[in-house]
């Protein structure tokens, strides 16, 4: 007979081979193409936004890390495949600059243990992290959460210094008035209610600045075109397909220019619409968030254009001035029974699932 | 014949995995390799019933000679490989990944390689196409682009279903392996023979040869061939796995889709492999059976890798000595390419009509990594070419939802491994899928048992009702009988004693 020489190889069925992209890499790819926006947003609001940065992301690496010890799965390989990091990246990037260094952390817990830890971490929770505890935020804080600073860069003369920055974050001490306002869409909301028309609303607005990220708003989100950057290298770099972020603006831009058109006076015009409020970080960094979209072409095209409506219509006829967390909830939630009926169709056979008819 | 190639979608899926091939693609197929002392040839080698040894040990026998017939419709003899003395028939480890025991034959190889000659007709397409079939079957052809069906049997289906076009598999599209490749460089011409006699065969008059087009001297040595028939047409393809997929192919060709359960040939399409037209070639124009092929070995763990013709039975141990193989290098030795071929356990065991290449790979060039957390990315979605949804199918696995797993599509699952490549997690999901159909295979075997059992048991519990019911009528019968006895004892006792009174 034969002898059983070398037995001990492993034993395993195909593919044998693959691509070198993993969990980590695509998590750092991400976050390489969030850096360019980051760093602005960072430079433009200083010192505090650079303290509530760095105390966001460490309180979701140590969040990440009990919760791991507690569940008894392997902590160090876990926290490296930077899927914590990002999610807290990502919460950062929508946090008012100058919010208490305690928003960050409480935030950041929301996240990851509320947001995805208690599902079964990794992979497995219903809806964004980062979104669901920014919204979370939003609801029990909304005086931290929507006071915003102006653009006072580092080293300006006029910006806080970093002891001033100190006292900001870490302590809840807002320098003199002047130092804060509305972001543009919050305060054409309040000044709707005082019956004005846009056009008398909206003497002061630079949509060059908005597209550039020189305006007040979250801590990462306002600069439209290196959002827009970073999001168009992750398509090509096949990270994300164009599907969710194509359909929301598209949505969003079709339906704004229709209102826009309609009533000028009352409805935003498109080009605001997509300009401001964190929209291109939505379209490119939120809503593609693998585990809570859709997984076919078409089931992403449907998401996008809900995430679009529904952004539209919060911001339009809502309470709130920006509607994107919200409709990203909302979309995740439907999520699963858009990946329910909407199928690839199997080869070989109908939608249905039953075989094509023989047909020479 | 003009094709509008961009009419519908043809392609679907698919992954541009990296080639390597070019370890062994530029250089020729080595014919000198050297005549094993022992060749071990399995009685399956082949989808079908194994064939029936009609040797016996201590028979000498001549190159090219039956040694195991064919059994039934869907099957394929075995014959010798070279000259030489059956020593053995007896159960050895199986080219697979358990290396479980299949029936062999084992031949001592004189060294002689004297052939059985056989009578060949001096123009074979005066033979009648029925004839052609049966030479082929007689032959032992079977698919070799590893499927191993039966060729005979899908020539008559083509025959009968008036095939208007036949295709040649070309596409080679796992890595590593270049043996289509290197056949179609350089033995064009005894393709392009075996593709004439295969039209004829199938009473066909247009055939397909189709080649992706990393493979640009095959094409053009192909494409010289055919050019004096006009009823072969030489294409190239895309380079993109697994275009090889015998319904990837037609759809990409021919522009329809198989349905589920049907066969191409209901459709007018069939297809072979190019190494199947080339063993068809040696069969009808030489009468040589199918007895030896050609054997990519590569992989970082092959000192010189290479194409090589060997006899069917060689064991691969000796191919790997051969191509300097280093052993503490190999990490995984797989049959096949390494999208779908098949991890063996060890070298020792033998070559086989299917074998398309042998692997020796190293760890570097292995993902084997701990196994991540699905992250829903949902590539492999995007590369299955059957349009399945392989994340979910593995999440109702895991839960043990198998039932769940057989509606989303797990019995339409080709096991091209395509989304185990591109899966950023390293979830082996192939292997999740082979496992659910085994379980699935097994549950039914073992609900049918439990269904026969229950069966047998009801039928028992009848009879055996039915029996008491015998015997409890018999027991009523006797019981009845035996008191009408006493009553008439009781009677006569009784008149007797009238009798008596009366009498006294």
């Amino acid at each position: 007979m034969i002898s059983y020489a070398k037995a001990h190889l492993k034993v395993r069925s195909g593919a044998h081979i693959g691509t070198k992209t993993s969990i980590s890499s695509i998590m750092g790819k991400v976050m390489l193409a969030l850096t360019p926006a980051t760093i602005f947003g960072l430079f433009c609001f200083g010192w505090s936004a650079i303290f509530l940065f760095i105390v966001t992301l460490t309180s979701a690496l140590f969040f990440e890390a009990v919760c791991l010890k507690l569940a008894g799965r392997p902590v160090k390989s876990t926290l490296l495949d930077g899927s914590a990091l990002l999610t807290a990246w990502l919460l950062a990037m929508t946090l008012p600059p100058y919010a208490p260094w305690w928003i960050g952390v409480v935030g950041s817990g929301f996240a990851i243990i509320l947001g995805k830890q208690v599902y079964g971490g990794l992979g497995q929770n219903l809806f964004n992290p980062a979104m669901l505890a920014r919204v979370a935020l939003l609801i029990s804080f909304p005086i931290e959460m929507t006071t915003w600073a102006n653009v006072s860069p580092l080293f300006f003369p006029h910006s806080p210094d970093i002891m001033e920055s100190w006292r900001i974050t870490f302590a809840g001490i807002l320098p003199s008035d002047g130092m804060t306002g509305a972001t543009t869409l919050g305060y054409i909301k309040t000044e709707f209610s005082q019956h004005r028309l846009l056009t008398d609303i909206l003497q002061d607005y630079s949509s060059v600045a908005n597209f550039f990220g020189w305006t007040r708003g979250s801590l990462g989100e306002t600069s439209t075109i290196l959002l827009a950057g970073g999001g168009l290298w992750l398509i090509r770099q096949k990270i994300i397909s164009w599907h969710i972020p194509v359909s929301l603006l598209g949505t969003v831009f079709l339906l704004s220019s229709v209102f826009h058109l309609m009533d000028a006076n009352h409805y935003v015009s498109p080009f605001l619409h997509l300009n401001s409020g964190a929209m291109f970080c939505v379209a490119f960094f939120i809503a593609t968030d693998y585990v809570t979209s859709p997984n076919t072409p078409t089931g992403q095209l449907v998401f996008g254009a809900g995430c679009g409506l529904l952004i539209f219509v919060i911001r339009t006829w809502g309470a709130y001035p920006e509607g994107a967390g919200f409709a990203v909830l909302l979309m995740n939630s439907v999520t699963p029974v858009c990946d329910y009926y909407i199928k690839p169709r199997i080869y070989g056979r109908d939608r249905q699932g039953k075989p094509l008819e023989i047909n020479k | 014949m003009l094709r509008n190639l961009f009419s519908k979608p043809r392609l679907r899926g698919g992954v541009h995995a990296e080639e390597r091939k070019s370890a062994t693609e530029s250089s020729p197929v080595i014919t000198h390799f050297p005549l094993p002392k022992k060749l071990y040839i399995p009685l399956q080698q082949h989808v079908g019933k194994p064939a029936e040894p009609m040797i016996k040990v201590g028979d000498t026998v001549l190159k090219g000679q039956l040694l195991a017939y064919s059994q039934g419709m869907i099957s394929a003899p075995v014959h010798a490989p070279s000259s030489g003395l059956i020593v053995d028939v007896n159960d050895y480890p199986a080219p697979h990944p358990s290396a479980l025991p299949i029936r062999t034959i084992v031949l001592e190889t004189d060294g002689k390689e004297e052939w059985l000659t056989v009578p060949v007709a001096d123009d074979p397409f005066q033979l009648p196409p029925e004839e052609i079939s049966l030479r082929v079957g007689a032959a032992g052809i079977v698919g070799l682009g590893g499927a191993t069906f039966p060729t005979a049997v899908k020539l008559n289906m083509g025959r009968e279903n008036h095939v208007q076009t036949l295709i040649i598999n070309g596409a080679e599209c796992e890595p590593y392996l270049t043996c289509d490749d290197r056949l179609m460089q350089e033995r064009a011409a005894d393709i392009i023979d075996g593709v004439r006699l295969m039209l004829h065969g199938m009473g066909t008059d247009y055939a397909v040869v189709a080649i992706e087009d990393n493979k640009t001297q095959a094409y053009t040595a192909m494409y010289t061939a055919a050019l004096p028939y006009a009823q072969i047409e030489v294409i190239q393809i895309p380079t993109r796995y697994p275009m090889g997929w015998d319904r990837q192919l037609i759809r990409y060709v021919t522009g329809k889709e198989i349905p589920v359960g049907a066969r191409s040939s209901e459709l007018g399409v069939t297809i072979h492999n190019v190494g199947t037209a080339y063993a068809t070639h040696k069969a009808i124009r030489y009468g040589q059976p199918l007895v030896n092929r050609i054997v990519t070995v590569s992989g970082g763990a092959v000192g010189q890798p290479m194409n090589v013709e060997v006899p069917l039975g060689t064991l691969m141990s000796e191919l790997f000595e051969f191509c300097k193989v280093d052993t503490n290098k190999t990490a995984r030795i797989i049959m096949g390419g390494p999208m779908m071929g098949e991890a063996l356990p060890h070298s020792v065991l033998p070559v086989v009509k299917g074998t398309s290449g042998v692997l020796a790979l190293t760890q570097e060039e292995l993902r084997d990594k701990q196994e991540q957390p699905c992250i829903r990315c949902a590539s492999c979605v995007t590369v299955c070419p059957a349009g399945l949804r392989p994340l979910d199918m593995a999440n109702n696995i895991r839960i043990n939802q198998l039932d769940t797993a057989v509606d989303l599509g797990l019995k339409d699952c080709i096991s091209c491994g395509c989304c185990s490549y591109i899966c950023p997690s390293n979830i082996p999901l192939v292997q999740y899928f082979k496992y659910a159909s085994g379980e699935v295979m097994a549950r039914q075997q073992a609900q049918h048992k439990s269904e026969q059992t229950k069966r047998l048991m009801e039928s028992r519990n009848a009879r055996m009702e039915r029996i008491a019911r015998q015997q409890a009528e018999e027991e009523r019968e006797r019981l009845a009988a035996k008191a009408e006895r006493e009553r008439r004892l009781a009677e006569e006792a009784k008149t007797e004693a009238e009798a008596v009174e009366e009498v006294s």
